[in-house]
């Protein structure tokens, strides 16, 4: 049985927001940052409590810690040395594997997410710019009342028009694939597997092996709690579309490429169920849109491309051990939209997201490491995700056709990580287990006096 | 991020001399548990070599009949690893039994280590090493110490050699289904 009173909402459920604001915070003083969490503690919805009050409410905020912000508030050594190594490493010590080298690398991130000094995020998602406007206003208040608090950055978000469905920058409707968690209350689509084992998200439940693996200590601290991998994904949406003309001469061409980059039309149509042209109705049905194969439907990639950005990250019935590489994708677009038509205005736009899974380096990083950054992943040879990929203007795109495929050659990167970390999003009663440390070290001083 | 450039000519045999360590270091690839192993003519692979528990050798021994009656049940089921093949010994030079597991794959080993473990598991492979000194105790619900013991134990090749080097099993078998073929297209025409 799910604790839905003590996991954090974004683990479970998706806010109806437009907009939004990430607050990246270090902690100078220890007393401070915890008379931060515990003043804003209350405001953390849980994911019963979200969705007992979704329509009546107008935000929802999550609170997360990098390894460096839990020792900043007081959880000591021993406790500290119980988190998985890659958490305790952060993103920036991984960078190489990760395949954030480069124009990607963390030396170029520009929210000092790559700092030792983040300690923690705050996220917001609200549902008008008014409401994130307040609600900004409020934290600031707040912070100024701790002491040794501070913004290391922070970033609003938007979403992009139109805003009757959700898509990113590229135009690529999001959202189609998430895995569901049994005992969620929430039913998988068709041709989305079966509902996943808590335990590959949440810590403290049995997993896809049928154990509850090894956690973190105490186990107030890690229960109900989950890791998260933040990336800030900036779109290059002008050279996109440049690229776009470049290699279709119609637009019918363009959009059939958009489409072969995705797996998917840009309607979100999957290419499997509609190869030769795209069916807006079916991208926008569940009902529909994520029922197909890969292994008896597109074996050979005619359809979907064994590259392709889709097949990358989700190989469906092509992949050993699937289920022990599934995540959860939370997050928004940022930056100002592009007008079709409009040359790039240099503004930086983009997808701020996080990756919430129960192990990074099994979830997250081999999906970054292996499916998207592998250049022989299905033994492609040359290649990486044509759209997320560590691309370096050196490698290539296969396009399967009858009776001679294609290859685009110095395939360009449409994406640049701008900011990224791995944070520990703990469970409610680890929230107040954190805010209360500091009466819990006086009182055992006491009790050693 | 494997470097798939050098699939060199399959008719001309190649050898492979390695450092010491297993590690090109100019051109060592980092890997989420650590640097990864080369590609060599003769493919991926490992040789993971651990002491056998006292008392235990017959029961490793015995696995090699539960693997073979679990390859007969479900030809495919080590597929996933894409191998070549494997090699179990067992032997004791003088410093107590040892065990030898030696793996060749088309798959880069280090990227699906816990995919390989999964399927160990599946199989009852796993169930093996607990007869091994150093495996840890708590393997079902550690995947990283398992991940640890077998990194500690693999012994990198300081050589090489592939006859036809560089070919995945993949190719074999698709030369010798093209060879059947024709055979049958051959006789079809007598």
């Amino acid at each position: 049985m799910l604790e839905f009173e003590d996991i954090q909402h974004i683990l479970l459920t998706r806010a109806p927001a437009l907009t939004g604001r990430y607050e990246f915070l270090s902690f100078k003083d220890p007393a401070g940052a915890r008379t931060w969490l515990a003043e804003i503690l209350p405001k953390v919805q849980s994911a019963k409590a979200m969705r007992e009050s979704v329509n009546k409410e107008k935000r929802w905020i999550t609170i997360a810690f990098t390894w460096n912000g839990l020792r900043a508030l007081g959880v000591d050594e021993a406790a500290l040395a119980t988190f998985p190594q890659e958490f305790r490493d952060g993103m920036v010590a991984r960078a190489r594997m990760l395949g954030d080298t480069g124009a990607n690398a963390p030396v170029h991130w520009v929210d000092k997410t790559a700092s030792p000094d983040l300690h923690a995020i705050a996220i917001l998602f609200a549902r008008d710019a008014s409401e994130r406007e307040r609600c900004a206003v409020d934290h600031a208040k707040l912070i100024a009342e701790c002491k040794g608090v501070e913004v290391l950055s922070s970033l609003d978000l938007e979403a992009t028009p139109p805003f009757d469905y959700a898509h990113d920058h590229f135009g690529y409707r999001d959202r189609l694939s998430q895995p569901i968690i049994e005992g969620s209350g929430d039913e998988p689509t068709p041709g989305s597997g079966a509902a996943l084992k808590a335990g590959e998200f949440i810590l403290g439940y049995p997993d896809e092996s049928g154990v509850v693996p090894l956690l973190p200590k105490p186990d107030v601290l890690s229960r109900n709690g989950s890791f998260m991998a933040y990336r800030r994904l900036e779109e290059h949406v002008g050279k996109f579309r440049d690229f776009l003309r470049t290699e279709g001469k119609t637009p019918q061409e363009q959009e059939l490429i958009a489409a072969k980059l995705m797996g998917r039309w840009r309607s979100g149509a999957p290419l499997v169920l509609s190869p030769d042209k795209d069916d807006p109705a079916l991208g926008a049905d569940p009902q529909r849109n994520n029922n197909f194969n890969y292994k008896e439907q597109d074996p050979q990639g005619y359809a979907v491309p064994l590259g392709s950005h889709m097949r990358r990250m989700n190989p469906r019935d092509t992949a050993a051990s699937m289920n022990r590489h599934r995540m959860i994708r939370r997050g928004a677009t940022y930056g100002g939209h592009l007008p079709e038509g409009m040359p790039d205005d240099g503004t930086e736009r983009g997808i701020a997201a996080f990756v919430i899974c129960a192990s990074l380096i099994r979830q997250y990083e081999f999906a970054q490491n292996v499916w998207v950054n592998d250049r022989n992943f299905h033994k492609l040879g040359n290649e990486r995700d044509p759209i997320i990929g560590a691309q370096d203007g050196t490698l290539e795109y296969k396009i399967p056709k009858r009776p001679i495929r294609r290859k685009i050659v110095g395939l360009p990167a449409f994406t640049t990580v701008r900011g990224g970390a791995y944070f520990f999003l703990p469970g409610l009663k680890a929230l107040r287990w954190l805010a209360a440390a500091g009466k819990r070290a006086e009182s055992q001083l006491g009790t050693t006096l | 991020m494997s470097n798939a450039s050098d699939e060199n000519d399959w008719t001309k045999p190649a050898a492979m001399a390695i450092p010491k360590g297993g590690f090109f270091p100019d051109r060592v690839e980092e890997g989420r548990y650590g640097p990864m192993f080369p590609k060599t003519p003769a493919c991926y692979g490992f040789s993971v070599v651990a002491k056998v528990k006292p008392g235990r050798e017959q029961v490793v021994r015995d696995y090699g009949k539960s693997i073979e009656e679990a390859v007969k049940a479900d030809p495919s089921v080590l597929a996933p690893l894409q191998l070549h093949y494997l090699r179990w010994v067992l032997f004791d030079v003088g410093s107590g039994m040892h065990f030898m597991y030696q793996g060749i794959f088309d798959t880069d080993f280090d990227k699906y280590l816990e995919d390989a473990l999964e399927i160990f598991l599946k199989t009852g492979i796993n169930t093996v090493f607990t007869n091994l000194e150093g495996f840890p105790e708590d393997w079902k619900t550690n995947l990283p110490a398992v991940i640890k013991f077998f990194r500690e134990h693999q012994c990198p090749s300081f050589l090489e050699y592939g006859e036809y080097p560089y070919v995945s099993a993949d190719e074999v078998k698709k030369a010798l289904r093209v060879k059947a073929a024709l055979s049958e297209m051959l006789d079809q025409m007598q």
